[in-house]
């Protein structure tokens, strides 16, 4: 028996691709159906292993995009410029294809309904996947708490889950959605079009008084960034829970 | 250019649970530099070292490290005065 | 066994000539930034260079005085153990044989100690002989804190861990003591070209 198969140990897991979805220019949705998939809370995150001819390995982390369903994991990755992994996902991996995934993973960074609301998330670039996991996931739910998403990208053409999340802000009195678009706005935009600062978070985000549960993700400069102007603004240093993808890319 | 390159605990919840046998990073730790104490999850964890560094998110103090050799991956506990397992 | 991903490599960006570049090696043009923690951002007023002799005895250099002794260009290739290799690289540096002049050491170890804490260990016999400096430039230009400025320890014939970047202090030691990456498990001498990475290679 592998050693691996302890108890509360995580194993390796040979996920097969069933479906790709192209979400911006360079950020691909990979869906994988991964048989023994014990199910994921919104958050949480998957190591994924490559493995080449020579036996060289990379390891990397991807969040999860969808709700729990079966055995279906959903993760959207974006390729970065000469990066090692991400653009392998994005640009080689093909319906049918396998690869090594382990999962899932992170007990801090989830949201679940015991923990009530409302709910205030902010994403900078891919920082949105695990945030939208936890969108997706309490929407469905019979009484949803009411949620509000600050979304930071680059220009409207590289915001991710724009058509969702367009048509959930349109179809939900409890979900709220903000932008900002940091490099380009389209014509006649009317959202803000900076990086995030006290100002623009005072005016888009829960009061204090409301006491939301505060996540926030994305590149580690936009983290460090965001949580510094919430913790300014007044909100309690246990209610900010943070994840950092690494260095900016947005 | 920035240098904010650091990743959090986060990053290392599947290292930190084939330690511990369980989930971790929601789990508190005591900085023995500093004394200060805060989910797993908040520590800074820098990766792009030839091993993992963490660091108390508090005072910078290197608190574990984790580096692959070639028999295996060790993990040196360098300044955790504590670490809770919540039931 | 591991699941094989169809047409996964590993990064290759440039083909060198083996003579020139040790096993395991592939050659980058980028200058990987290897952090193992915060960035230290030490000015010229406030930087000091220290060297201990085995004896106690401490020489100390401000910012102005180490720009006062004779420097160098160096061009040489450099060697990192997570095992990326820089080609031709452009320093300007003091060498540690101008620096050890006027001090009275016979230490046969010495100790790298760095702002921020890093520590590394090297024979003397590598650090003496026109083989290391303490270098303030890279390619024409001060050397950005990203990469261990105002100034770090170049042993180019070693492993890039070696090459202590923000260097603080030489500390020099009748005894052999394993710095930070060498008490987990690195190699203490750390030859590229014997692919000395591990304690035992
Ligand atoms: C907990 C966690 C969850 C994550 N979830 C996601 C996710 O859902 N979707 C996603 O796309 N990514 C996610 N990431 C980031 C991901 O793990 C990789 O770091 C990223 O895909 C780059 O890997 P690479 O091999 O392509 O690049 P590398 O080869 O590692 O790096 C190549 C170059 O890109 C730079 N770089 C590294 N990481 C990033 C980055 N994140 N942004 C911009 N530049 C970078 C490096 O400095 C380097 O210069 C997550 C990271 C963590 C820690
Ligand atoms: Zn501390």
């Amino acid at each position: 028996m592998e050693r691996t198969a302890l108890r509360g140990r995580l194993t390796w897991l040979e996920a097969e691709v069933v479906q790709l979805v192209q979400e911006t220019a360079r950020v691909k949705t990979i869906v994988f159906r991964v048989p023994g998939w014990t199910g994921h809370l919104p958050g949480q995150h998957v190591d994924i292993r490559l493995t080449a001819e020579d036996g060289y390995q990379a390891q990397r982390s991807y969040s999860i995009a969808n709700a729990n369903n079966n055995e279906h994991v959903a993760l959207t990755v974006e390729a970065v410029e000469n990066g090692e992994v991400s653009p392998y996902l994005v640009d080689e991996l093909v319906a049918g294809d396998r690869i090594e995934l382990r999962g899932p993973i992170g007990g801090y960074f989830v949201w679940e309904p015991s923990l009530g609301g409302p709910l205030q998330l902010i994403a900078g670039g891919s920082g949105l996947v695990p945030l939208m996991a936890m969108i997706r996931s309490q929407m469905s739910y019979a009484s949803p708490v009411r949620t509000n998403l600050v979304a930071s990208a680059r220009s409207w053409e590289e915001l991710i889950y724009r058509d969702e999340l367009e048509k959930l802000s349109r179809e939900r009195d409890d979900f709220d959605v903000v932008y900002t678009l940091t490099r380009s706005q389209p014509h006649g935009w009317n959202g803000y079009g900076r990086r995030i600062d006290k100002d623009l978070l005072a005016a888009s985000t829960f009061a204090v008084e409301e006491a939301p549960l505060i996540f926030v993700c994305g590149p580690t400069g936009f983290v460090e960034t965001a949580a510094a102007i919430m913790l300014e603004l007044g909100h309690q240093p246990g209610g900010i829970k943070t994840e950092r993808f690494g260095p900016s890319g947005g | 250019m920035n240098s904010d390159t650091h990743l959090d605990g986060n990053s290392i919840g599947s290292l930190l649970q084939d330690l511990f046998g369980r989930e971790m990073t929601d789990q508190r730790a005591c900085c023995d530099a500093c004394g200060a104490i805060n989910p797993l999850a908040t520590a800074r964890v820098y990766v792009d070292a030839p091993g993992h560094v963490v660091r108390c998110a508090i005072c910078g103090t290197v608190v574990l490290v984790a580096v692959t050799v070639p028999t295996g991956v060790r993990i040196s506990f360098q300044a955790l005065r504590w670490v809770e397992l919540a039931p | 066994m591991s699941l094989i991903s169809r047409g996964f490599q590993r990064r290759r960006e440039v083909e060198a000539s083996p003579d020139r570049v040790p096993p395991g090696q592939y050659v980058t043009n980028d200058f990987p930034v290897l952090s193992a923690g915060p960035t230290p951002r030490i000015s010229a007023e406030e930087w000091r260079f220290r060297v201990t002799s085995e004896r106690g005895e401490e020489t100390t250099w401000t910012w102005e005085e180490f720009s006062a002794l004779p420097a160098e260009a160096v061009k040489v290739d450099i060697h990192c153990v997570t095992k990326w290799s820089k080609l031709d690289t452009d320093w300007r540096g003091v060498s540690v044989d101008t620096i050890l002049k006027g001090v009275g050491s016979s230490a046969a170890f010495a100790t790298a100690h760095s702002y921020g804490g890093y520590t590394t260990n090297l024979p003397v016999v590598d650090l003496t002989g026109g083989k290391a400096w303490i270098a303030f430039q890279y390619g024409g230009q001060p050397l950005a804190p990203e990469h261990g400025g105002p100034a770090r320890l170049l042993v180019p014939h070693l492993y890039f861990w070696k090459s202590a970047k923000w260097i603080h202090r030489l500390e020099l030691r009748d005894s052999d003591r394993p710095g930070f990456w060498e008490s987990l498990g690195y190699h203490g001498y750390g030859d590229p070209w014997k692919e000395q990475r591990y304690a035992g290679d």
